[in-house]
């Protein structure tokens, strides 16, 4: 029987060399149970030693091989070679610059989810003699799905006003903020609604929507960011109709 | 030598490269089609104000050939938009819980498409009535 082989084409990017990106392409050998990282991996350890990518767990758990396959923002680790009869083109993550071939800059994430303060900021001090904060299968329900997050970065390479103007917060850290937000446990969400209605925040979504197309683990990012933006509406005129302080 | 030099890709023509971005465009551009009706409807408004020779002038412009085909066209693109509308409002709500059940995207689509053909349907029936 014939080995079926398949053509990579790999963006390239060597800063040192190279001015621009530019394709080249790979003739790998594959079988149907073949991800695309393993056709990645067969290149750098049979083909060409200097080819840059961003993996870890293989599972769809670590988030780190988010790419460009036929343009679409994918997992490598979750995508088949076997879906791309005769060629696929690898390219790294749409809106965000590179740093070299596949690998992308991640600090502006990485700044954005520090912001956010992605973990549980109790309502009041607690002492661990107290015991744990309970929470009902309905609270849990509330929130479960954007704990699903990887910070795998997909929903960005989705967002065309992530791409026009990368000082929007973008899907992923406002998913992640409204994880927390929603948390019963938590009692910070006036805190992060400061950068809910900043310049920045929901409102540069226009609800292209294709965030939660691509997201591998079914997170709902467009669904928390159009969701704080009604939050953010109430936030701003129910301050008209609330009392301005009490008067004891 | 720090030889960094991150690469970053320019944004022209970005919409054109994937299908899902064509169409969101397409969805919004139908919007402005909403716009153009409401602007004639707010003409017609203008002239009822100006008095009968300014309406009957308005009504008599709406028969016109190419006004019917302007309403077609309208139409289509009304009826468009508010089926992109509604197939993206699932994204846009909280959780809808009915008897314990959150309500599936689908559920939510349908219901708002139902919602505006009886609207259609009802509204052409009081205007048919009324002619």
């Amino acid at each position: 029987m014939t080995e079926q082989t398949i053509v990579i084409e790999v963006m390239r990017y060597r800063p040192e060399q190279d001015q621009e990106p530019w394709p080249q392409r790979f003739t790998v050998p594959y079988s149907d149970d073949m991800s695309v990282l393993q056709g990645l991996q067969y290149i750098k350890d049979y083909l060409d030693e200097s080819l840059s990518f961003r993996w870890s767990c293989r599972m769809a758990i670590c988030g780190s091989c988010g790419m460009m396959v036929d343009g679409i923002p994918k997992l490598a680790c979750k995508t088949f070679l076997r879906d791309y009869p005769g060629q696929v083109r690898i390219e790294a993550l749409h809106h965000f610059p590179i740093e070299r071939d596949l690998v992308v800059v991640l600090d502006d994430f990485m700044e954005k989810l520090e912001r956010i303060q992605p973990y549980i900021i109790p309502k009041e001090p607690r002492a661990l003699s107290e015991g744990e904060h309970l929470q009902t299968p309905a609270q849990l329900d509330l929130y479960a799905q954007f704990s699903s997050c990887i910070n795998c970065l997909l929903c960005y390479a989705a967002c065309p006003q992530y791409g026009l103007n990368s000082d929007f917060l973008g899907p992923g850290a406002i998913a992640l903020l409204h994880r927390y937000n929603q948390d019963s446990r938590d009692g910070a969400s006036q805190l992060r609604m400061q950068l809910i209605g900043a310049e920045e925040g929901v409102f540069n979504c226009t609800a292209v929507g294709y965030c939660s197309e691509v997201c591998p683990k079914q997170v709902d990012p467009a669904n928390a960011v159009n969701l704080n933006k009604t939050q953010s509406a109430k936030d701003y005129f129910l301050r008209f109709v609330k009392p301005k302080g009490s008067c004891q | 030598m720090n030889q960094r030099r991150p690469y970053v890709r320019p944004m022209t023509g970005w919409w054109k490269k994937n299908p899902y971005f064509v169409e969101y465009m397409v969805h919004e551009g139908s919007a402005l089609f909403v716009a153009l009706y409401a602007i004639v409807l707010l003409v017609g408004v203008l002239c009822l104000m100006s008095g009968p020779a300014a309406w009957n002038g308005w009504l008599a412009a709406l028969a016109s050939p190419l006004s019917v085909l302007l309403h077609l066209i309208i139409l289509a693109m009304v009826g468009y938009h508010s089926y992109t509308w509604f197939k993206i409002m699932p994204r846009t709500l909280p959780p809808v819980i009915i008897a314990g059940r959150r309500l599936s995207a689908r559920c939510i689509t349908t219901s708002g498409l139902a919602a505006v053909a009886f609207c259609s349907v009802a509204l052409w029936l009081l205007a048919w009535g009324c002619a």
